[in-house]
């Protein structure tokens, strides 16, 4: 196989060209579908920290069950369990149902566990000096420790966001027209790998500048702990 | 029947359950045989290339961080698809659990290193320097005064991220590897009925649930001390 196969194989214009138009569309689902399940898995993960700070044991052991459990399936388990099971219990779930339902499970207990380590982070004496000015409970949470547990926890939330966005590319096995999925459809008409490979580069050139963002901040923060 | 035998029947149909448990059973073992290579491979390779980075090499540096980059980048189920799926094109062909084992492997050494490579530059420098004077050479005070260091810090991240990319063994199942995932899905479109579904989650739980324990556990032992 010569260079030229080669290029032909992974990087044909010509085949580019004709399957761009499908992939354009696969990358709106994409970036349609991250703006979709990124803030459900924040509600999710919020709720889940909200409720990490009740000191009562009937929740406490509940919520640990609860995001371990989620956080041991693997997302694509989740995903298939939803979109081919529960029709066998008499729920019809769209794909994109069971996409919303799946991320809101697994990525709200990833995001829960970085939220409970943010609040845990900001020191008790915020709690007792807020609500002493007069705050309720719940003032206190949402002006006074919820903004420094977040801002603490930022690059951790930043790096799962990009883990949540790669995952929508699990939504192509429920036949969810994404990015990974248009490509495999345009693959599969063309007989050349081009689409995969320049799905492929699409999704580098989409999540590069996020990925060498927080490298930069991870880097920071090791030499301030220093 | 009532809506709920019919669920008990969907769900937990112990013939069923008996039919496919052996099969299961195959693709639990098979799991836990890929993780164990993804593990193996991608935290060595990771660790090499953390070492060929302390060398200082530039243009060696440069290529390290971008293949780090690139592979923080991919969504894995989109290497999968462009090894499995791709690569045929330039006349490479290889089996599904070949693919799923390097891209998974490729996706873990790019985040160890990381891991890695933020351990060894939390060393302070002042042991390089001391153990340099000592007389012993580079590699001897990477190996017997820098690693040892470092490597008890980036426990606790490299747990999290080890158990994360190990449970995407289920994308294996895109690609015909008869994993957990891969068993239980051949197992409902056979029996028409999801009970192997199930079968396949309390595997995952079995497997992960104790994993993501050790995480959390490990990641209290060996906090980073602040």
């Amino acid at each position: 196989m010569g260079f030229e196969d080669f290029l032909q194989a992974f990087f044909s214009r010509e085949v580019f060209e004709q399957s761009w138009p499908i992939l354009w569309q696969g990358l709106q689902v994409t970036l349609w579908l991250s703006l979709v399940v990124v803030p459900l898995g924040l509600i999710g993960g919020v709720i889940l920290a909200l409720l990490s700070t009740v000191k009562s044991r009937w929740v406490a052991w509940p919520l640990w069950c609860w995001v371990d459990f989620f956080r041991a399936i693997p997302p694509l388990v989740l995903l298939v369990f939803i979109y081919a099971g529960l029709p066998f219990a008499g729920f019809e779930v769209s794909a994109t149902g069971a996409v919303a339902l799946g991320f809101f499970l697994n990525t709200g207990a990833y995001y829960g566990e970085i939220l409970r380590a943010g609040i845990e982070s900001v020191p008790r004496g915020q709690m007792e000096a807020a609500r002493s000015t007069g705050l309720t409970r719940w003032q206190t949470m949402q002006h006074v420790i919820l903004p420094q547990a977040v801002r603490n926890v930022l690059p951790d939330l930043i790096s799962n966001t990009l883990e949540v966005v790669k995952l929508t590319s699990i939504a192509s096995v429920v036949a969810l027209p994404e990015l990974l999925f248009q490509a495999r459809q345009a693959q599969s008409v063309t007989y050349n790998a081009t689409p995969i490979m320049a799905a492929a580069v699409i999704y580098f050139i989409l999540l590069w500048p996020v990925v060498r963002f927080l490298s930069r901040l991870e880097n920071r923060q090791l030499s301030g702990r220093r | 029947m009532t809506s709920w035998d019919k669920f008990v029947d969907s769900f937990f149909n112990a013939k069923v359950a008996w039919e496919y448990l052996p099969k299961i059973i195959d693709g639990f073992w098979l799991t836990i045989a890929l993780a164990l290579c993804i593990i193996v491979t991608g935290l060595v390779a990771g660790l090499l290339l953390a070492v060929i980075r302390s060398l200082g090499v530039r243009p060696l540096n440069w290529l390290i961080i971008f293949t780090v980059d690139l592979f923080r980048a991919l969504p894995p189920l989109v290497i999968i698809a462009l090894l499995f799926f791709g690569l045929p094109a330039a006349g490479v062909t290889m089996d599904g659990f070949t693919a799923t084992w390097l891209s998974l492997s490729f996706v873990l050494m790019a985040f160890s290193e990381e891991i890695f490579w933020a351990g060894i530059t939390a060393v302070p420098r002042g042991q390089w320097e001391a153990a340099r004077s000592t007389g012993l050479g580079f590699l001897q005070t990477l190996g017997q005064v820098v690693l040892p260091q470092a490597l008890r810090m980036t426990i606790p991240p490299l747990t999290n991220r080890t158990i994360a990319i190990t449970k995407g063994t289920a994308l294996g199942s895109v690609v015909a590897v008869s994993e957990i995932l891969g068993a239980a899905q051949a197992g409902v479109s056979f029996s028409f009925n999801p009970t192997p579904l199930t079968l396949g989650a309390f595997a995952y739980v079995i497997l992960f649930v104790p994993v993501v324990i050790l995480g959390r556990w490990i990641e209290t032992r060996f906090a980073w001390k602040r």
